[in-house]
């Protein structure tokens, strides 16, 4: 009985992990296509994404649940659900970012756009390191320092690459109330991977937590 | 009729042994929300009265070795003595061994009756408490050291490793109830071995000798003590006093488990012998005590900081004041109890030194 349900929790927890690799790999194509101005594949990425969320969303509800009633992982439990409410939120992020461009239908000019995916490939890069280091938390907490570095490095590169496209943006002949649009957009898609940062730093304390 | 009114003192040491010690063993799985309170007590309860009545005679013999009290009212007078002076430092904070306050008693009577304290016996008790309490140090140092050398191998996932503690909570709290029971069971009814009113009873294969029938009630008595009293020291257990996590609890409990053991195992004590080993003198130990030696094992292990050994004086400090209140209180009331209540607390035909003679 006991292991069974640890051995549930555990495909549960996995697969949550999975989701939140895969969403990040639909917001990416979802971008590429919005940029090719395929309008239907687009929209279907934003469906799919959608979809992912609230399957991350019910997961993570039932784990919760599960660590409750079952008072499971005591001294860890706290930990444990801040990590999955907080890579809940990378998901959301990648919905909310996909649904803008849905809704407002940005003008972004062809020269950023390999600006755009590069600064989506760091921003994507960011939250599948974090992801790793979260299974890694899991299982061999020793070993989670690996990646939580390659998430810092990440989440500077899509700094970079967003203060890079600003600065172009704002000396372009665009109307203020595009470059104020674009400005926007390029703000949400770097807030992934802060929201990559945050996760890792919070994931550097609940490692030297257990190791103690 | 008359046995069981002076047994009341036994029965009620033994609740407060159930009530305070159980908690050394299943303190912290409870007082973590790792095993529920009913589940912990029935496990405790259940093993450590099979420890009582299988195992309990050695460490009994021990005390007997120290002073064979020879009147039911002399017993009654021994131990209520230990219960009040474990009441008493207890209430006032201080570190306190049902053990020692048992031995100081002990120690009384022997006053009292004018029989001579065996010196060995003494020395042997004393030098078992201090070693007991270096071995559960040193046990817990090297079993935290292997399971974090397991751990970094085996890559154990978080929740697996979850479900294995709360197993091994279970598995290792059976055996450090089984052994809290064999060893301390002579403290609650170890003077009323050689006045034991019952007769050995057979049924079939089973031999069910007078010992194992008066270290029985005394295992109920323990088992009411944790049932009744024993949630609330859980709770400050596991959350107040150590605040350790289910695995270094795991660790500090086997430990202890183990030293018990060591210290209350005739098979042990008989398959060392006869393999020409030395062996571990039966002695009732503190459980308390080797709980506070295994957490200073791993906190050597851990290389923590702010280790506070003054604990360790506290404790040595407790090896010499337990005793000597006890001795004190026991000796005053055997006074008061032989010429206020004129009743006779020791069988002065019978008083000879007693060397390890009261037969089992």
């Amino acid at each position: 009985m006991m292991f069974k349900e640890t051995k549930l929790l555990e495909k549960q927890m996995d697969n949550f992990l999975d989701i939140i690799s895969e969403s990040v790999l639909v917001f990416q194509e979802g971008l590429r296509r919005y940029f090719k101005k395929q309008a239907d594949d687009f929209e279907s990425s934003l469906n799919k994404v959608d979809v992912l969320e609230n399957r991350a969303d019910d997961l993570r509800r039932d784990i919760e649940n599960r660590l409750y009633t079952e008072t499971l992982i005591p001294e860890s439990r706290g930990d444990v659900l801040g990590l999955l409410e907080n890579m809940d939120k990378l998901v959301n992020g990648a919905k909310h970012v996909l649904k803008e461009f849905s809704i407002e239908i940005p003008f972004i000019p062809v020269e950023y756009h390999e600006e755009f995916l590069e600064l989506a490939n760091a921003a994507g890069r960011g939250v599948e390191e974090v992801v790793q280091a979260a299974r890694r938390f899991l299982s061999d907490p020793l070993s989670v320092k690996t990646n939580l570095h390659k998430v810092y490095h990440y989440e500077e590169e899509a700094d970079s690459i967003a203060e890079k496209i600003k600065r172009k943006v704002f000396r372009s002949e665009l109307e203020l109330a595009q470059k104020n649009h674009i400005r926007h957009f390029i703000i949400n898609m770097d807030a992934l991977a802060d929201k990559a940062e945050d996760v890792a730093d919070r994931l550097a304390i609940y490692t030297i937590k257990r190791s103690i | 009729m008359i046995f069981f009114l002076y047994l009341s003192s036994g029965l009620f040491l033994g609740w407060s042994l159930g009530a305070n010690d159980a908690a050394n063993v299943f303190g912290t799985a409870v007082g973590t929300k790792m095993l529920k309170f009913r589940f912990a007590a029935i496990i405790a309860s259940i093993f450590v009265i099979l420890g009582a009545v299988i195992s309990g005679a050695g460490a009994s013999e021990t005390l007997g070795a120290l002073g064979s009290v020879n009147k039911i009212a002399g017993a009654f007078i021994v131990v209520l003595s230990a219960a009040i002076t474990v009441y008493w430092m207890t209430r006032l904070g201080l570190p306190v061994s049902t053990s020692q306050a048992i031995v100081g008693a002990i120690i009384a009577w022997n006053l009292f009756a004018g029989i001579q304290t065996d010196i060995n016996v003494l020395s042997k008790i004393i030098g078992s408490w201090i070693v007991s309490l270096i071995l559960a140090a040193l046990f817990a140092f090297v079993i935290y050291r292997l399971v974090i050398r397991f751990k970094l191998l085996l890559k154990i996932h978080l929740f697996r490793l979850d479900a294995y503690t709360r197993l091994g909570l279970i598995i290792v709290g059976a055996f450090g109830a089984y052994s809290l029971g064999a060893n301390n069971i002579a403290n609650v009814m170890g003077v009323f071995v050689s006045i034991s009113p019952f007769h050995a009873i057979t049924l079939g294969p089973l031999n069910f000798t007078s010992v194992q029938q008066l270290f029985l009630i005394g295992g109920i008595a323990i088992a009411i003590g944790i049932f009744t009293y024993s949630y609330r020291v859980m709770l400050t257990v596991g959350k107040s006093v150590f605040k350790l996590t289910p695995q270094t609890a795991l660790i500090v409990v086997l430990a202890e488990s183990l030293v018990l053991f060591l210290f209350a195992s005739r098979g042990l004590h008989d398959f060392l012998v006869s393999h020409g080993l030395p062996t571990f003198p039966l002695v009732p130990v503190s459980s308390s005590q080797l709980v506070i030696g295994a957490v200073i094992g791993i906190g050597i292990a851990k290389k923590a900081r702010n280790m506070k050994y003054r604990v360790l004086g506290k404790i040595g400090l407790g090896w010499i004041v337990t005793p000597v209140i006890s001795l004190l209180i026991c000796f005053f009331s055997l006074f008061v109890w032989q010429n206020v209540f004129t009743q006779d607390v020791v069988d002065r035909e019978v008083v000879h030194i007693q060397d390890c003679d009261v037969k089992y």
